[in-house]
This record gives C-alpha cells, sequence and structure tokens, in this order.
C-alpha cells in the first residue's frame, strides 16, 4: 500500500458507515450515527464520558449487535454479526483494556493474528507437509518483522504478561496490524500511559499512518487526537454533535457546550 | 537428568532420546522379572496417558474444563464390544425376538455369518473407526456447550458423561445392545500380523513372536507405548501450529480471540472431535486388553482422576501431562503394593488396612502438589521479566524522544 496522502478527499473512503443505532433496554446508546474514513486519513471518534464511543467501536467492529445501519469497507458491504468475520473482512482493533493472550510469548500473540490470513488445517499441521512448513515459516517472519516494527523485537520470546504496560499496549497494536487490516481500530491506546510512553505513541501511530495505513481512533487525550487526527467525530448522549477537522471541531459550539458546558459553571 | 531442546542443544537432545528409548523398550524386560503386574500397572498408565493427552487438548489447550471426557473412552471401549466379539449376534438376535420383522431384515442385511459369530474387525480398522466414532460424537456433544464457560461448562458435560454411562448401563432393553450392567464379554484381543497379543490359547498368555516369547503384558505394552508415542507427537505437531495457537487464544481470551479473526466455535468444536478422538483409541485399546467391557469403567470418578492428570501434571504441558499420568496411574497402584509391607516392615504389623491408607495418601499427595507446585508438577516454562530489567536495560524510549 502507498501512502496516499494528497489532501486526504480525494482517497477513496475505506470505512462507510450510515444511520447507526443501538439500544440497551431504555437506554439509547447509538442513533443515528454516520462515519466516513477515507484511505490513509487518521479519523478521530471523540466525545464526554458515556457519549457512546466504546459502543460505536463495539459495533462496528461486530461485538454488539446493531438495531439499525449500513456499514461499507472499501466498497464492499460488509455485516458486522460476528467479529470474527469483521476481522476476515478487514478491521482490526485493539481494547481500551488491554486484551493480550497472557500465557503466550510476544511473538506468539503476534502469530495469533495472522491466523485470518493463513489456512492450513489439522492435516497439514500434523504432517507438516512442504506448504504447511511455508506458510509456518511466512508467519513468523511476518509476526517477527511486525514486532520489529512497533519496537519491541528483543521482547519476541517474552511471556506476554509480563511486558510493561507500554510494550503490552505496542504489542496488541502489532497482533492487529498482523491481520492485514484496512482499518486499524484503536480503543483509547493512551489510556492509563505516562508522558513518555504517549509521546512513543504517537510516533508509532504516525509511522503506521505514513505507511498508508488507515486508523480509527477513540481517545480521550485530546491533546494527542488534535495533533494526530485529520478528521473528527465528536460524539454525546450517542448522537454525532459535530464532524470535521481537528479545528473546526475546535471551534464547533455544539462540541464546547458538550465538553465544557459542565466545566464552565 | 534428561534434556529436550533441539535448538540450543541438538547432542544432547539426542543423547536424551536415545536413553528414553532405551529406558523405555527396556522397562518391561526388567519389570516383568518382579512381576507382571508391574507391567500390566504400567499398560493402564500408558492408557491414561493417552486419555490424559487428549484431554489436554480440550482443557489444557482450549481452556474448556470438560468433566464428562471418559465418555469417549467410554465409546471407543462399547464399539469394540460390539464390533470385535460375538455381542453383536446377541444384539441381532435380541432385535430377532423383539421386533421380528425388523430384525429379520438386519439379519438379511448383515448375513448368517454375523448372526451367528457377530462382527470380528481387525485392530487396524478399530482404532480409526474408534478415533472417528469418538471424533464425531465429540464434537456433536460439544456444539450445545459452545457458548458456555467454566464451571457451567463444566457441568453441562458432567452431565453427558454420565447421560452416556446410564445409556450403557440402561442398553440392554428393550434390545439388548450393551448387556447393561453385567457388560460385554469376550472381546477379541489386538492381533497384529497373525499373531494374539493375548497369547495363544493353552500359552498361558505367551506371545511368539518368530523363536521369540514374551509375556502378553510386554506385547501389550509395546503396542500401547507405540500409540502413546503417535497421540504425543500429533499433540505436539497441533501445539506448534496455527491450530494450536488459536485454542490457547481462545483460552486466554475468547473476546479477543474472535477479534483477531478466529472462529471460536469450529476451533472449540475441533477441540472437542480431537480430544475425543484420543479418547476413542484408547477406549478401543482398553477393552481389547480387559477383553471386557462393564459401565462400572466409566464413572465420573475416572473423569476427575484424568482431569487430574492434567492439572497436576501441568496444564497444555504436554510433558506435564504425561507425567501426571505415569504418576497418578501408576502411585496408587504402587501404594497398594507398597504399603503393607513397609507397615510389616515398620511395625511388625499392619496397623490401617491398605486400601484406606493409600486413598489417604493419594489424596495427600495431590493437595500437597496444588499446595507446593499450584502450576502442576512440570508447567509449561515461560520467560519472566527479572524485576531489575528495566534498569539495567538502555533505555527504550530513547528511540522514541528523538523521532
Amino acid at each position: 500500500m502507498t501512502p496516499d496522502m494528497g489532501s486526504g478527499m480525494q482517497a477513496p473512503v475505506i470505512l462507510d458507515i450510515a444511520g447507526v443505532a443501538k439500544r440497551f433496554g431504555g437506554l439509547q446508546a447509538l442513533s443515528d450515527v454516520s462515519l466516513r474514513v477515507r484511505q490513509g486519513q487518521v479519523y478521530g471518534l471523540i466525545g464526554p464520558n458515556g457519549a457512546g464511543k466504546t459502543t460505536c467501536f463495539n459495533v462496528i467492529t461486530g461485538l454488539y449487535q446493531p438495531d439499525a445501519g449500513r456499514f461499507t469497507l472499501a466498497g464492499k458491504p460488509y455485516s458486522p454479526s460476528a467479529p470474527h468475520q469483521v476481522a476476515q473482512a478487514g478491521i482490526a482493533r485493539t481494547f481500551q483494556n488491554i486484551r493480550l493472550f497472557g500465557e503466550m510469548s510476544a511473538l506468539e500473540n503476534v502469530m495469533v493474528g495472522r491466523h485470518v490470513r493463513t489456512r492450513q488445517g489439522v492435516l497439514g499441521a500434523i504432517l507438516r507437509h512442504k506448504a504447511a512448513r511455508e506458510e509456518e515459516a511466512a508467519i513468523r517472519r511476518r509476526a517477527l518483522e511486525l514486532l520489529d516494527y512497533v519496537g519491541i523485537a528483543r521482547l519476541a520470546s517474552r511471556t506476554a504478561r509480563f511486558l510493561s504496560y507500554g510494550d503490552q499496549r505496542r504489542l496488541e497494536i502489532a497482533r492487529a496490524l498482523a491481520t492485514d487490516p484496512q482499518l486499524l481500530a484503536l480503543d483509547e491506546p493512551a489510556a492509563g500511559m505516562n508522558a513518555t510512553e504517549k509521546l512513543g505513541l504517537r510516533e508509532l501511530l504516525l509511522k503506521i499512518k505514513a505507511d498508508g495505513k488507515t486508523i480509527l481512533l477513540i481517545e480521550h487525550d485530546v491533546k494527542l487526537v488534535m495533533g494526530l487526527c485529520d478528521r473528527i467525530t465528536v460524539l454525546d448522549y450517542g448522537r454525532p454533535i459535530a464532524e470535521g477537522t481537528p479545528a473546526e471541531v475546535q471551534k464547533h459550539p455544539a462540541v464546547i457546550e458538550a465538553y465544557l458546558g459542565g466545566m464552565g459553571a | 537428568m534428561f534434556y529436550f531442546n533441539y535448538r540450543r542443544q541438538p547432542r544432547k537432545t539426542v543423547a536424551s532420546l536415545a536413553a528414553l528409548v532405551i529406558v523405555l523398550i527396556a522397562f518391561p524386560f526388567i519389570a516383568s522379572q518382579f512381576g507382571n503386574s508391574w507391567v500390566r500397572i504400567m499398560d493402564y498408565a500408558l492408557l491414561y496417558i493417552m486419555l490424559a493427552l487428549g484431554l489436554n487438548i480440550v482443557v489444557g489447550f482450549a481452556g474448556l474444563l470438560d468433566l464428562g471426557y471418559i465418555a469417549f473412552y467410554a465409546l471407543g471401549a462399547y464399539m469394540t464390544g460390539l464390533l470385535a466379539s460375538p455381542q453383536f449376534a446377541v444384539v441381532l438376535q435380541s432385535f430377532v425376538d423383539q421386533y421380528p420383522a425388523l430384525g429379520a431384515a438386519l439379519v438379511s442385511f448383515f448375513g448368517p455369518e454375523i448372526a451367528q459369530n457377530g462382527i470380528h474387525l481387525s485392530v487396524w480398522l478399530i482404532v480409526p473407526l474408534s478415533a472417528l466414532l469418538a471424533g464425531v460424537l465429540g464434537a456433536l456433544l460439544g456444539a450445545p456447550t459452545l457458548k458456555l464457560r467454566g464451571d457451567y461448562l463444566a457441568v453441562v458435560t458432567l452431565g453427558f458423561g454420565e447421560i452416556i454411562r446410564i445409556f450403557m448401563t440402561n442398553l440392554s432393553g428393550p434390545v439388548n445392545i450393551t448387556n447393561g450392567p453385567q457388560g460385554i464379554n469376550l472381546i477379541e484381543p489386538v492381533r497384529i500380523a497373525g499373531v494374539s497379543l493375548a497369547g495363544e490359547a493353552g500359552s498361558q498368555s505367551t506371545v511368539h513372536i518368530g523363536g521369540y516369547a514374551m509375556p502378553s503384558v510386554n506385547a501389550y505394552y509395546f503396542l500401547f507405548l507405540f500409540l502413546c508415542v503417535a497421540i504425543v507427537f500429533i499433540s505436539f505437531r497441533l501445539q506448534h501450529s496455527r491450530l494450536g495457537r488459536a485454542w490457547v487464544a481462545i483460552r486466554e481470551d475468547e473476546i479477543a480471540a474472535k477479534a483477531m479473526g478466529i472462529n471460536t466455535r469450529n476451533m472449540k468444536l475441533l477441540a472437542f472431535a480431537m480430544g475425543a478422538s484420543f479418547g476413542g483409541v484408547a477406549g478401543a485399546m482398553f477393552a481389547s486388553f480387559q477383553e471386557f467391557v462393564s459401565p462400572e469403567s466409566f464413572t465420573l470418578m475416572e473423569s476427575i482422576a484424568v482431569l487430574a492428570m492434567v492439572v497436576l501434571g501441568g496444564m497444555g504441558h504436554i510433558p506435564g501431562v504425561i507425567l501426571g499420568g505415569i504418576l497418578l496411574a501408576a502411585l496408587p497402584e504402587i501404594l497398594r503394593h507398597g504399603v503393607e509391607p513397609a507397615q510389616q516392615f515398620l511395625f511388625g504389623k499392619i496397623l490401617i488396612e491398605a486400601e484406606i491408607l493409600r486413598q489417604l495418601l493419594y489424596g495427600l499427595a495431590m493437595v500437597l502438589i496444588m499446595l507446593f507446585r499450584p502450576a502442576g508438577i512440570w508447567p509449561a516454562p515461560r520467560q519472566e521479566d527479572r524485576p531489575d530489567a528495566d534498569i539495567d536495560e538502555p533505555a527504550r524510549s530513547t528511540d522514541v524522544v528523538a523521532a
């Protein structure tokens, strides 16, 4: 994939969702949410606590069933009915509270990410014929590359749950990248990080963006979002209240109201 | 003592393997000097190792707590009971008695030979068939449990295990299939290349291969050892494959596994099927070895014993599971043989009955293992951070700040 930087506006649309609604009992968690993420963009999804950002994420990635909405990924409609099908279609995600495979090594974690792009079954595993050996070697090679890419290659054989917090985040991103995603969806990657770790994360995300990947980002850290994102949608009470470039969004009266309305008092 | 890591030290590994092979081959010849019962104990231990390795795929790799695993052992054993004994003739006869029309159709379908003598399949068919049957039933019984986890899964599988056993106990009427609580008798011993591993009639359980003679238990030992090695090999290959990693991923975090594109439903069914197929093979061998099966061999206690082998040995770690299997299968027998002479020697008389003391020591051993080695006797190795690792490594953040 070549980076298609241009103005960002002519680039093809990767993720297009429209009219998404989700209700939990009496709570309308999402109503009429629409997003249009273009190739090569870092797209921010922000909003006050409880605005429905993570719900929106879980709907996009198939963890929750939406009540309504159209979902298109790279021009093809997809149905977010099962997470593994969404991953297959090309959306990889990370989790707000890191969810690694704790007892596996860092390398194995990333190798699991290759599962969805590889084929070998029981016979290949037992007989280990040529095609199976080649596939396994390719999985290992790609996983090592990705560990190196996110900067933790030297921790490849370390058991994942003994990694530091920042390294666990990097590992989770490497694992997501291993699925060859069209869209990388990151749920509050900077949560719980100190200032140095946040800087490192920012560099990593810029690198991923520069390599032409498209990123959908939920983040609380306003500084990080404003500096990183090309476009932003602001959610409040499950509805999109503003959409635009960071500069536009910052000036939007509804956003100021949502964020500062309580604080101004 | 033994060292197994071909990448790090190929020579030492090859030497260890060679030593292990010699020990395993020499064992029955040495042990049978002290009586065949020691080899017999080892035969049963090998069967338990096969079971434990099968359950290890379900519990150890995929993390699905299965308390009904012994059902697949029962299925393999009863399948052998039906297909390698006169029992099938009994089944057909009881159909003729109960439902003459259906019975006549079945008899004409199977022919007079089977109606007279039952079915007698060779071991070459019994082993794959038992694996297949148990595998299919493993997936079928697994299917309704896919949404369950932990305790709930354990209770449901426990129920399934009991259902199978109760079926075996009660399928003696209206048509007699399993002979009920009396079990199936006269199961054919394994016959390889015309040689019966139970020894020919009148040979006092001595097997003659060429000019060479050995006790029947030794012949079975080698057969079971061969099957065990095959199962260990398959387990290793599965573990270090895309499928094995997917299983462990499901065990570690099912939601993350799904989000990484793993079809957890299919992978769980595959784990149930693979695990069950090992159990089926072990069951078939058990039936041929004992030449008799009855429902009381397949109680919940047996399921728990196999689970204990997996957990005490080291869940998900194949060498640990093998060790657990040997220890828990052989320990009760060794205690059975050992506690009375030991008491005689120490006190000059028997203070506590062997059977009671044996249970006591067995329980104590389990408690001690869980206290001092909660991850099992021989758990999977993990590479941990040393507490001071961050200090003596160059600051990782430099590459980041510079950028």
